[in-house]
C-alpha cells in the first residue's frame, strides 16, 4: 500500500478525495465512450445517424443493423454477411489454442524438470521467436503453405498460429513449472514414475491457473489476428478480422456505419466475453508476457 | 525467486541399460524436440531466407541469384520509406511517452485506497481485449469528420469546431497515437498498479512522518522505485509500435496518401501488391533489426539474473 494524503488536514484530504474521484470518473467515460458510440450506432437506423448526434441514445433501437451484419452484409462478391467469417475464426482459433498450449505445457515441463545441457540455449531461442516481427517470415512461410496446399486454409492458419504461438506457451509454463517444488518430481521418480505419468498426476493436477491464462492469451491473440489472416487467406476462408476489415473499408455502395459497428461488435464479442468472465487471467496473462519472471 | 538446482536426468544405476530405460531418458528431448525444429525453422530458418531474398532482385516472385545491396539501395532511395520511418518515430514517441504518462497517472489515481476499484479497472482494461481491427473501426466512425465528433460539438453549439485528422496528410498520424494510446494505456496502468502495489509501505510511511508532501513522496521515492516497471513498459509497447499494422490498415489504411504510413504497411504493399519483393524484404529485415536492437539486451538481462 502507498497511501498518500493522510498527514494534510482534513478539509483539504477531503478536497483530494472529490478531485480524484473526478478525475478518475470523467477518464472512465472517456475510456466508455468509443464503447458507447459503438453500440449506440449499431442500435441507430441509417437516417438517424445522418440527422442526429453520435452521443444520442437511439431514438428507435433496432436489432436491423445486427440481422443484416449476420446474415447479408456484402463482404467482397459475396452477401451473406460476416457469420461465415465468425465460424472461421472459431475453426480456427480452438484447434490453434488447444495445440499449442499441450505443447506449450509439455516443452515447459521438459525445460524446468528434465534439464539438460544447453536448455538455457533452447529456451532462449524460443523466447526471442515470440518478439520477432512477423514481417520478417512473411513471404517463406506464404511460399512454403503454397507447396504444400495450405494456402487459403483454416489447416494453414492453425498451423502459422501454433508456430508462432508457441514461444510464449512455452514461456507461460516454464515460468510456471520453475516455482514447482522440485522434490515432489524427485519422489514420484523414485517411486518409479516416468516421464509422462509424473506430468500427468503431479504437475499437471496443480497446472490450473496457468493453463486458464494461457489459453486466454492465445485465444484473444489468435482470435484478434489480422496479419496472418490477411496475408494467408482470401475470400470466404478468411478469418473475422480480416471480413471486418474488408466489410469496413469497402468503397461501394452505401456506407452503413450502423452494420459496420455491429459487424465490429460482433468481431470483439468474444474477447469482451472472455475479458469479462476471466478478466484476472487475462491480465496475468498480459503481464506474463511483457515481465518476463 | 528460490531456484532449487534443476533435477538431473535420471541417473542409471547398473551400467547397462535396457531399450526402454534409454528411451526414458530420451523422452524428454523427443517431446520437446518438435516445437525446437519447428522454432528453428519457421522461424530462424525462415528470417535468413528473407534475409536471402533481401539480396536478390525478387519482384513478383522470389528468384535466388544474389545482386548485393541492390533492394537496400532502392529500399533508402523510396520516399515512402522515410516517410514511414518519419511516422514511426512521430508514433513511437508519442505512443511510448503517451501510454506511460497516462498509465502511470491513472495507476497513482487509483493507489489512493479508490473505493470503486474493482469497477475502475476493467473500464481502463477492455480495450486491450479488443482486436486492433475492432479499435480501428471504431475510432474511424468516432473520429469521421463529417458524422462524428465533429458533428456532435456542433450539436452541442460549438459551431466553429474543426475536426478532420483522419483526412489531413499533416494530423492523420495522430490519429493512430490516439487510438493506440486508448487501447494500450489501460494496460500500462495495470503494470504500474502492479509495482505500486509491490512497494513496501513502510518507506512512505517514515517520509510521510518526516512531512515530506505527497506530491514529493511520489516525485522523490515512489516513482523511481517503479524502474523496472518503466523498463517493461518501454519494452512491450516499442515491441507494439513497431509491429502495428492492423490499426493502421483499419483506422487510416495508410493514407491519405501514404500519410499514415508505417514500415509494417510499408512491408506488406511492397511485397505482396506492388510485387517489388526484395525490397519489401529489407523493409523487413530493417524492422528485425529495430525490433532485436531492443529485445535482445532485454531478454539477455532478464535471462542472466535468473542464474545468479
Amino acid at each position: 500500500m502507498s497511501a498518500a494524503a493522510e498527514t494534510v488536514s482534513a478539509g483539504s484530504a477531503r478536497t483530494a478525495r472529490i478531485v480524484i474521484y473526478s478525475l478518475l470518473v470523467v477518464l472512465a467515460l472517456v475510456y466508455l465512450l468509443p464503447l458507447y458510440v459503438m453500440l449506440t450506432t449499431s442500435f441507430k437506423s441509417l437516417a438517424e445517424i445522418r440527422g442526429g448526434d453520435m452521443l444520442a441514445l437511439p431514438r428507435d433501437p433496432s436489432w436491423e443493423a445486427w440481422t443484416k451484419a449476420w446474415s447479408q452484409a456484402c463482404i467482397g462478391v459475396t452477401c451473406e454477411g460476416i457469420k461465415g467469417y465468425f465460424w472461421n475464426s472459431i475453426r480456427l482459433v480452438v484447434p490453434a489454442v488447444l495445440i499449442s498450449t499441450v505443447l506449450g505445457a509439455l516443452n515447459g515441463y521438459v525445460l524446468t524438470k528434465w534439464r539438460f545441457p544447453g536448455h538455457k540455449l533452447v529456451f532462449g531461442l524460443m523466447l526471442f521467436a515470440c518478439f520477432i516481427p512477423f514481417q520478417a517470415v512473411l513471404i517463406p512461410m506464404a511460399r512454403v503453405l503454397g507447396i504444400f496446399g495450405l494456402a487459403n486454409s483454416t489447416t494453414g492458419l492453425v498451423f502459422v498460429h501454433v508456430v508462432y504461438g508457441l514461444g510464449f506457451t512455452t514461456l507461460f509454463f516454464r515460468n510456471y513449472y520453475e516455482a514447482f517444488p522440485d522434490e515432489l518430481i524427485k519422489a514420484a521418480m523414485i517411486d518409479g514414475a516416468g516421464f509422462f505419468k509424473i506430468f500427468w498426476r503431479i504437475l499437471l493436477p496443480s497446472s490450473g491457473p496457468i493453463i486458464v491464462v494461457t489459453i486466454i492469451y492465445q485465444f484473444t491473440n489468435i482470435w484478434n489476428d489480422f496479419l496472418f489472416g490477411v496475408s494467408f487467406s482470401s475470400g470466404a476462408e478468411s478469418p473475422m478480422t480480416v471480413a471486418l476489415n474488408n466489410l469496413v473499408s469497402s468503397s461501394t455502395g452505401v456506407k452503413e456505419y450502423n452494420v459496420d459497428m455491429a459487424a465490429a461488435v460482433f468481431a470483439a464479442l468474444p474477447t469482451l466475453f472472455v475479458y469479462i468472465v476471466a478478466g484476472r487471467y487475462f491480465v496475468r496473462g498480459l503481464m506474463a508476457g511483457a515481465v518476463k519472471g | 525467486m528460490t531456484t532449487i538446482e534443476p533435477v538431473p536426468i535420471v541417473t542409471p544405476e547398473r551400467p547397462r541399460r535396457s531399450f526402454t530405460e534409454r528411451l526414458g531418458t530420451l523422452l524428454p528431448k523427443i517431446v520437446l524436440a518438435p516445437s525446437f525444429a519447428i522454432t528453428l525453422i519457421f522461424v530462424y530458418g525462415f528470417i535468413l531466407w528473407t534475409v536471402y531474398l533481401s539480396f536478390t532482385r525478387s519482384r513478383i516472385l522470389p528468384v535466388y541469384d544474389l545482386v548485393g545491396l541492390d533492394a537496400y539501395y532502392r529500399l533508402w532511395s523510396q520516399p515512402n520509406w522515410y516517410m514511414a520511418i518519419k511516422n514511426l518515430a512521430i508514433f513511437g514517441v508519442l505512443y511510448i511517452s503517451l501510454c506511460t504518462a497516462i498509465g502511470l497517472f491513472i495507476a497513482i489515481l487509483m493507489d489512493q485506497r479508490i473505493r470503486a476499484e474493482g469497477l475502475l479497472r476493467p473500464i481502463f482494461l477492455y480495450p486491450m481485449a479488443l482486436s486492433f481491427v475492432v479499435t480501428g473501426t471504431a475510432w474511424k466512425w468516432f473520429l469521421n469528420p463529417g458524422l462524428g465528433l465533429e458533428k456532435t460539438m456542433h450539436n452541442l453549439g460549438w459551431e466553429s469546431f474543426k475536426f478532420d485528422w483522419l483526412i489531413n496528410t499533416d494530423m492523420a498520424i495522430y490519429t493512430i497515437v490516439i487510438a493506440g494510446v486508448w487501447q494500450a494505456s489501460g494496460f500500462v496502468m495495470a503494470m504500474f498498479l502492479a509495482g505500486l502495489r509491490g512497494i513496501d509501505g513502510e518507506i512512505i510511511k517514515a517520509a510521510q512522518i518526516d512531512g515530506a508532501p505527497v506530491f514529493a513522496i511520489y516525485r522523490r521515492i515512489i516513482i523511481p522505485m517503479l524502474r523496472p516497471v518503466f523498463l517493461s513498459a518501454f519494452i512491450v509497447l516499442a515491441h507494439m509500435a513497431i509491429k502495428s499494422y492492423d490499426l493502421v490498415i483499419a483506422l487510416t489504411g495508410g493514407g491519405p496518401g501514404n500519410a499514415t504510413e508505417l514500415p509494417s504497411t510499408f512491408m506488406y504493399s511492397y511485397t505482396f501488391t506492388r510485387s517489388q519483393m526484395a525490397v519489401g524484404s529489407a523493409s523487413a529485415v530493417m524492422m528485425l533489426m529495430g525490433i532485436t536492437a531492443i529485445i535482445v539486451p532485454y531478454l539477455y538481462s532478464e535471462l542472466r539474473e535468473k542464474r545468479s
